[in-house]
């Protein structure tokens, strides 16, 4: 990096994560000496690595409340979203065609229900309200004798929303239909536990939570009920035959790492992060007008800050941040020039939408960061607001609303 | 990912400001629409049928900010005429857009000819 330019600041942690220190300190030995195949029952290497796997596998499982012969390691949230879904239906298809999930979820969840419904599945997406929550009476209400799998988030990737887990997962067991929550953003961030919250099957991903990319996991409940899935991946029969291939020993023993640590350091780690959150907020409140928060103020990933700069098009916002890495849901950031279907689904108004930053804040985020985050945004904010019409326009009283806007 | 004179552009963006509405020698135009992302204002000024000088506005992605300051400086000094001539894919190539921003070129192309069209119906 140039020496003579200021040391860039990451506020994308929600897109990913560093690797702590003390994970790659406690990964490195199964790179080198202890490289053994998992799978390998006859020899000390593999019974080396075959501990190294179950201990992570262990403190996986500890982070979520389960036990670690529940945890499926897979190659991160995609594959784990995808063989709970895909899983669940070619194993209960017979049982129920129905499937219920919602407008906001991740496209490793929007995909697969798509690819489902083209096999003549039958899917619920259900809508969120201008927070981003679904409604718990409407998730009730799309139940039907053929619905076998509600699959809903913990946490949103964009806007931070924290669904009311603990209910949807009464509300599944009472109707006897099996849960699968994406915790990929929230693991490590809010407490989670799949037995207080009736969660069935759970999508977890290391590289959200300072462990390496490319390993992930998802939790398949074994009692009360018994979830059963066919697997995607067919070869030797690892992961008690739900996903074959041989184990990525290295990332499994971070990823253990990385669950052992967020758990012991979560509750400390939130009241920083939303501390961090606020001083932002407010900073940036302060000195702009036409600011506007999306998502939940309160049901909200503790890390997560998605604001909307009214009259000042996000990607361009962007650009003037050249030393700050933050995401926008705007059109021009995407190749399909339209904006974030999530903030789309919030009913914002596409103008809004094109606004819009994602601050996503993490572990190594300072308050000197922050801080200078602040006055970077206000200063490009209010550079840009000088260049835009509508900005113009709003200050002159006038509603853009009641305008013909020439779309092209 | 942005090329340097777009860079230049939205860095130190040529001609920003507005001129007077009621003022008959000024020509308006306003493309784009917020919800699509980007809005573009453009207004020249018009002396013995020659745009004397311009001024833009832009709400939208640094490509569009670069298209509506390269078209100010390159409508001035031009009869109404000529500057309605001057392309989208003229404004693209002098700034590399890739093509996913062709459509901010497009938008500027059509700030000038509404802005011409503006000025002739106020005569
Ligand atoms: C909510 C959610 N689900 C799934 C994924 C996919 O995770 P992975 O990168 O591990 O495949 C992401 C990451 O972007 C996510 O935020």
């Amino acid at each position: 990096m140039n020496p003579t330019h200021p040391k860039p600041i990451y506020l994308d942690y929600s897109a990913t994560t560093p690797v702590d220190p003390r994970v790659l300190e406690k990964m490195l030995p199964y790179f080198g000496e202890v490289f053994g195949n998992a799978a390998s029952r006859n020899h000390q290497f593999g019974w080396a690595a075959e501990q190294g796997v179950e201990e992570g596998r262990e403190q996986i499982a500890q982070l979520i409340g389960a036990q670690g012969k529940e945890i499926i390691i897979t190659s991160g949230a995609t594959e784990s979203d995808n063989l709970a879904i895909l899983g669940v239906a070619e194993m209960y298809g017979k049982k129920g065609n129905h499937i219920i999930t919602c407008v906001t979820e991740h496209k490793a969840v929007l995909d697969p229900a798509h690819y489902l419904e083209s096999k003549g599945f039958e899917v619920t997406f259900l809508p969120v309200d201008p927070q981003g929550m679904i409604d718990l009476k409407a998730l009730e209400a799309a139940i039907t004798d053929q619905t076998i799998l509600i699959s809903l988030m913990a946490a949103n990737n964009e806007i931070g929303t924290l669904h009311p887990l603990k209910e949807i997962g009464q509300l599944a067991k009472a109707k006897g239909v099996l849960f699968h929550c994406d915790a990929t953003q929230a693991a490590g961030k809010i407490k989670l536990n799949v037995e207080e919250m009736g969660i069935d099957l759970m999508s977890l991903s290391a590289h959200k939570m300072y462990g390496p990319k490319g390993v992930g996991a998802l939790y398949v409940r074994r009692r009360q009920p018994r979830v059963r899935l066919a697997p995607i991946l067919h070869g030797g029969g690892h992961e008690r035959g739900m996903r074959s291939g041989t184990l990525n020993v290295p990332g499994i023993v971070g990823f253990g790492e990385a669950c052992r640590l967020a758990r012991l350091e979560l509750e400390e780690e939130a009241v920083k992060m939303i501390a961090l959150r606020e001083r932002l907020y407010q900073g940036l409140a302060a000195k702009l007008d036409y600011l506007y928060l999306n998502g939940h103020p309160t049901q909200r990933l503790p890390g997560n800050l998605n604001l909307s700069f009214a009259f000042v098009e996000g990607e361009s916002l962007m650009m003037g941040l050249e030393f700050i890495a933050v995401s926008s849901g705007s059109a021009c950031t995407s190749a399909s020039l339209e904006p974030s279907y999530v903030l789309r689904a919030l009913g914002i108004g596409d103008d809004l939408a094109h606004c819009s930053i994602r601050f996503s804040l993490g572990r190594f985020t300072t308050e000197e960061e922050i801080d200078r985050t602040i006055e970077q945004v206000v200063a490009t904010v209010t550079r840009l607001r000088e260049m835009s019409p509508l900005y113009d326009m709003a200050k002159a009283g006038i509603d853009l609303k009641s305008i013909q806007w020439a779309g092209h | 990912m942005y090329s340097d004179k777009v860079l230049d552009h939205y860095n130190q963006p040529k001609n920003v400001g507005s001129f007077e509405e009621g003022d008959l020698s000024v020509g308006t135009g306003i493309v784009g629409a917020p919800e699509c992302g980007d809005v573009m204002k453009l207004q020249l000024k018009v002396e013995n049928g020659r745009i004397v000088d311009a001024r833009f506005k832009t709400f939208g992605c640094g490509s569009a900010i670069a298209s509506s300051s390269l078209a100010t400086e390159w409508v001035k000094g031009k009869t109404l005429e000529e500057a309605a001539q001057i392309t989208n894919s003229e404004i693209a190539e002098e700034l590399s857009l890739p093509p996913v921003k062709i459509h901010c070129s497009v938008l500027a192309e059509d700030a000038i000819k509404a802005a011409v069209n503006d000025y002739k119906n106020r005569q």
